[in-house]
């Protein structure tokens, strides 16, 4: 995450010291990815030794100032037009979970599914029961309004990340369920483990109440989740 | 919370379709209980008995085994007259397609249940403009139901839901006609009027209208498999440090 561009963007609205950056980052975003002063500070001096802020006085109460140079600005510039990468995907421990659990001896994948919902949906939970905080704390206005914009948009962030993915755990385990129906009908040697793996008994039978056959995978579709093993 | 009487009470109910070779068991032995002033989500993939759940918990279908309980009613060896009473009484529903009667504007809508429960029109209809107005709807009172978006008339559907003295929502899908943003309002609203005291259920597929609920419950194969209740809001994003 960009410390560096958040306190090139702080500065930009005048020179400013550590410990006031990190409260001011902090208010922005709610608090939910928490600064400690150090990182404060070894960001700015790395931002100094590249030419981006340079030390310039004191405050009254004593406090060293920074202030953003031109080639700070010019950075911050380029940060604000240019998108966040997303070609490069950063590791995604779940992703990587449920891709090992396909066909894994002795790991119900419906289970490990399940157990991330209950946490994912929790954390929606909690994230929504702030977003009705924030929701009034914006209407209401007043003197912190800009922050408390910024912080909605946040939690609004992290409830819409949570909710993809949810509903890919929704889709993975359909996605399962109809590719073990499938394979229960085509009758093949690897059918057992596939069903086995999707871990419901009703679910593989074709009467089965989730079971989607008008909806079902082709044949060949089965091949990945089935031949895992 | 836990010190109350629950508003709605489901015990080892079971719902079977079908006989022999068809049989389908909708619901499997469901116990759940719901408190004044709580919100339940169910959310379930299709076909996991969610609707089923909430046809039965208002009395609109019969359990094939097990007990409903509202309030202080059995609603499964209740009469057809006292369960008539019941569900113009105590019970309010919030389906997806609204099911307003177009005939009648907004205030006449909401007083219906009351009058058809023996109250006067003239009582009747003071109770339902209280109940648009506590809603922020009073200004569209005399409104006929084609003439509000579908947001707002589901909020006048959730008004005649919970009009006179009634304390159980059921809504199936109420946010599903609804574009997202206006969903969110309407979920918003009976997020408010359960922290007002009122209890509800809300079955939907929407995890973002789940979020809004006190306690989220899985149903799979007609059985609850899991649940999930919200924490207090001042233990959160703590704890986590950001990487430079």
């Amino acid at each position: 995450m960009s410390i560096r561009h958040g306190l090139l963007a702080l500065l930009e609205r005048g020179p400013r010291y550590g410990s006031q950056l990190r409260t001011e980052f902090e208010s922005r975003t709610g608090s939910t990815w928490p600064l400690n002063v150090g990182q404060v500070y070894t960001t700015l001096s790395r931002l100094e030794r590249d030419g981006m802020v340079a030390q310039g006085g004191e405050d009254a109460a004593g406090h060293a100032l920074y202030a953003i140079t031109d080639s700070g600005r010019a950075e911050l510039r380029t940060w604000f037009e240019k998108p966040v990468d997303r070609t490069s995907p950063a590791r995604d421990e779940l992703a990587i979970k449920l891709a090992m659990a396909v066909g894994a001896p002795n790991v119900d994948i419906r289970d490990v599914i399940q157990s991330q919902r209950r946490h994912t949906v929790k954390a929606m939970q909690d994230y929504t029961r702030l977003k009705a905080q924030a929701l009034i704390a914006v209407e209401s206005g007043g003197a912190r309004e800009r922050d408390d914009v910024a912080w909605l948009l946040v939690l609004e962030q992290l409830i819409f990340q949570t909710e993809a993915e949810a509903r890919w755990l929704d889709h993975c385990e359909s996605r399962l369920i109809r590719l073990s129906a499938t394979a229960a009908h085509t009758g093949s040697a690897t059918a057992t483990t596939a069903a086995g793996t999707a871990g419901a008994p009703t679910a593989a039978a074709p009467t089965g109440a989730d079971a989607a056959p008008t909806e079902a995978a082709p044949p060949e579709a089965a091949s990945p989740a089935a031949g895992a093993r | 919370m836990s010190a109350q009487q629950p508003v709605l009470q489901l015990q080892n109910l079971t719902r079977v379709h079908g006989a022999g070779a068809t049989e389908v068991h909708a619901l499997r032995g469901i116990d759940l209980a719901v408190y004044p002033g709580e919100l339940v989500a169910v959310m379930g993939p299709s076909g996991s008995g969610k609707s089923t759940l909430l046809t039965i918990a208002g009395g609109l279908d019969a359990p094939t085994s097990g007990r409903v309980i509202v309030e202080d009613t059995d609603i499964t060896t209740a009469s057809v007259k006292e369960l008539a009473a019941l569900r113009r009484r105590s019970i309010g529903y919030v389906f997806q397609d609204y099911n307003l009667i177009p005939a009648l504007t907004a205030a006449e809508n909401v007083a219906l249940p009351r009058e058809l429960d023996g109250t006067s029109s003239r009582k009747a209809r003071v109770e339902a403009l209280k109940a648009l107005e506590e809603m922020g709807l009073g200004h569209l009172s005399d409104r006929f139901p084609d003439e509000m978006s579908g947001g707002q008339q589901q909020r006048v559907a959730i008004a005649r839901a919970l009009v006179g003295d009634r304390r159980l929502v059921l809504a199936d899908e109420p946010t599903g006609a609804l574009d997202s943003e206006t969903g969110e309002s309407v979920l918003a609203l009976l997020r408010s009027r359960c922290d007002a005291g009122a209890a509800g259920v809300l079955v939907t597929h929407e995890p973002r209208f789940a979020a809004w609920a006190d306690r989220v419950v899985f149903l799979r194969d007609g059985a609850i498999v899991d649940q999930t209740v919200r924490s207090e809001a001042d233990s959160l994003l703590s704890g986590q440090v950001a990487e430079a």
